[in-house]
């Protein structure tokens, strides 16, 4: 078999990137579905609870917005160690893969929420008012009108969501989360092979280049506003 | 055209012959951050008897978008009452609104179409919020397709539809609920002049053959010649004209109805003739005269019979003939010596013929 590592990596340290490939996948899809749970519909509310929106709830909506920029303000490194008794509390642990699914999920849910409710006020005013024209309800213009018409931004929102999880899924490394962050610290940099760090930094940029390219074809596809 | 009937003595037959019914309705807008209250309509009473075509026209800032959102229920009036086939909007609760709309069907300036629906999808979007099952939905949007001369189009989207093609997507969205009431707000203000008549014929069309109510708001008074029965002149939020489509177009009263009538009717005089007009007769100034020519006369060969009669030289400076509501229209202005005597015998002969005349001033 062709040896793609061209004889810089040993077959172990080869099996070692492609447990933390696939911890560092496992992470950032269970957060991302995670984080897109609770933001797709918190998004949505913020979008929709503004002063004289579908949902005008003024008040909550501040308050709700206060949280989701605190949490975005929070650099992650801290948030991962400033809520572990929480990620103890969810998972029975602060360490390993699944516990830092916590932190991820808590850092990815504002962040997803504010990306969906910029998508959903992206779209043209007239079309909430043709749907309350048509005697819509608040939940069937969210339902027919603001998530399908938004749908292409909302898949471009989620890319980002992604890219980034990746990004910060290499950090929760520092708290025995493992995965590719946490194999290029520990192999890369602590015992000074710069082949590891390479190899960690190449799969990364290939992992990223995958997902955008993915969802960057997948909203052309859902976008219809382009001729033919 | 019904007997005028008073409000007063017989309020429920008047909102039976009316399809919507404006009472004396006001909208005021909450000044925001200390600032004084908008007001955007005042005083507003107007009656669209069933089965016309009543045209609001005014400028932008007039007041009409509001107006018109009041039938729907989209704005709430301040004062007053908005009556849809006898229905007070303002008293239902916003699920029995919901149920109303449904019975008012709107088209808009931009369409308002979802791109993310095909043409048979869009048109199927409010019987899908009424909760129709899918076969039945099937069987009233084709046909609609084929009213508005679209069924070849189905499946395109509408960033692969023309404007017009659009707005019939849109009259078609709108017709999908069976409504007895239809509100064009600016329907073909975003279109070319030829596709704005297929669409002004289209709505005709509705109008005649599914006995459709059509209150339409526009600031083109082409689209109220074209199509309305009734028009309503709006400026600063006040109706300040109301009548028969024909009635304001030959005899309008308000500034604001001439100014807008202006391109139509031959009010507008060329410049090289405007330029030089003063408003006080002179030594060897003509006056100029301007003859509404209505009904039965406006074919009349008028002209010829005053200047043989009065053996006056008579110069047309601009003429047009024209259909309004079906009924010929014509707008003439001439020149003629501008001395006392010939200009009286000159009005005086054209009033015998029961025509209405003005003078606009010397040249």
């Amino acid at each position: 078999m062709f040896d793609f590592t061209f004889g810089l990596l040993s077959p172990a340290m080869v099996d070692l990137i492609l447990e933390a490939t696939r911890q560092t996948l496992y992470m950032v899809l269970v957060s991302g579905l995670l984080g897109t749970a609770i933001g797709l519909p918190l998004g949505v509310f913020l979008a929709t609870s503004r002063p004289g929106e579908l949902f005008a709830a003024p008040w909550l909506n501040s308050a709700l917005g206060l949280v989701v920029n605190a949490a975005r303000s929070t650099p992650f490194i801290i948030l991962v160690v400033a809520i572990i008794p929480f990620t103890r509390l969810v998972a029975g642990t602060s360490i390993g893969t699944n516990a830092a699914i916590v932190p991820l999920t808590v850092a990815a849910a504002p962040f997803i929420a504010r990306l969906i409710e910029a998508s959903i006020r992206e779209v043209d005013q007239g079309l909430v008012e043709a749907a309350r024209a048509m005697g819509a309800s608040p939940l069937q213009i969210v339902a027919k009108v603001l998530l399908p018409e938004a749908l292409p931004s909302i898949t471009l929102a989620l890319t980002l969501a992604v890219v980034s999880l990746l990004g910060y899924s290499a950090m929760v490394g520092a708290v025995g989360g493992g995965g590719l962050g946490d194999l290029g610290i520990r192999f890369g940099y602590q015992r000074f092979m710069p082949e590891v760090m390479a190899a960690v930094v190449v799969v990364l940029i290939l992992l990223v280049q995958g997902v955008q390219t993915l969802g960057d074809g997948l909203a052309r596809r859902l976008d219809k506003r382009h001729r033919g | 055209m019904n007997a005028p009937v008073s409000v007063e003595t017989t309020p429920r037959r008047l909102e039976a012959a009316s399809a919507i019914l404006f009472e004396k309705v006001e909208k005021t807008y909450s000044g925001r951050h200390g600032q004084n209250p908008v007001t955007a309509l005042s005083d507003i009473s107007l009656a669209v008897p069933e089965g016309a075509i009543v045209g609001v026209i005014g400028r932008s800032g007039a007041g009409k978008s509001t107006l018109i959102r009041l039938v729907n229920g989209l704005e709430q009036p301040t004062a007053g009452r908005v009556v849809v086939d006898g229905v007070d909007i303002g008293a239902l609760s916003e699920q029995a609104l919901r149920g109303q709309r449904r019975a008012i069907g709107m088209i808009f300036q931009h369409f308002n179409l979802l791109a993310r629906r095909t043409a048979y999808a869009n048109v199927a979007l409010p019987l899908e919020i009424a909760g129709l099952p899918q076969r039945e939905i099937k069987s009233r949007v084709e046909p609609l397709l084929e009213l508005v001369g679209l069924a070849d189009k189905r499946d395109r989207y509408p960033a692969e539809l023309s404007g017009g093609q659009k707005q019939r997507v849109g009259i078609a969205r709108a017709l999908a609920t069976q409504p007895r009431v239809l509100l064009s707000d600016e329907a073909t203000s975003a279109l070319d002049p030829e596709t704005t008549n297929q669409i002004l014929a289209l709505l005709r069309k509705v109008n005649a053959e599914l006995k459709l109510t059509v209150l339409l708001i526009t600031h083109e008074m082409a689209v109220i010649k074209a199509v309305a029965d009734k028009v309503a002149v709006i400026d600063g939020g006040r109706i300040v004209e109301e009548g028969s489509t024909y009635e304001v177009f030959a005899h309008p009263r308000h500034a604001t109805t001439r100014s807008f009538l202006s391109a139509l009717t031959g009010a507008n005089l060329p410049p090289y003739v405007a330029d030089r007009l003063k408003a006080e007769p002179g030594p060897g100034r003509d006056a100029l005269i301007r003859i509404v020519f209505t009904g039965g006369h406006a074919t009349d060969p008028v002209l010829s019979r005053v200047a043989r009669l009065l053996s006056v030289d008579i110069n047309i400076i601009q003429a047009q003939v024209d259909e309004i509501a079906g009924r010929p229209f014509g707008v003439i202005v001439i020149s003629v010596p501008g001395d006392a005597p010939t200009l009286s015998a000159v009005t005086n002969a054209v009033e015998r013929l029961k025509l209405s005349s003005e003078v606009l001033g010397y040249v």
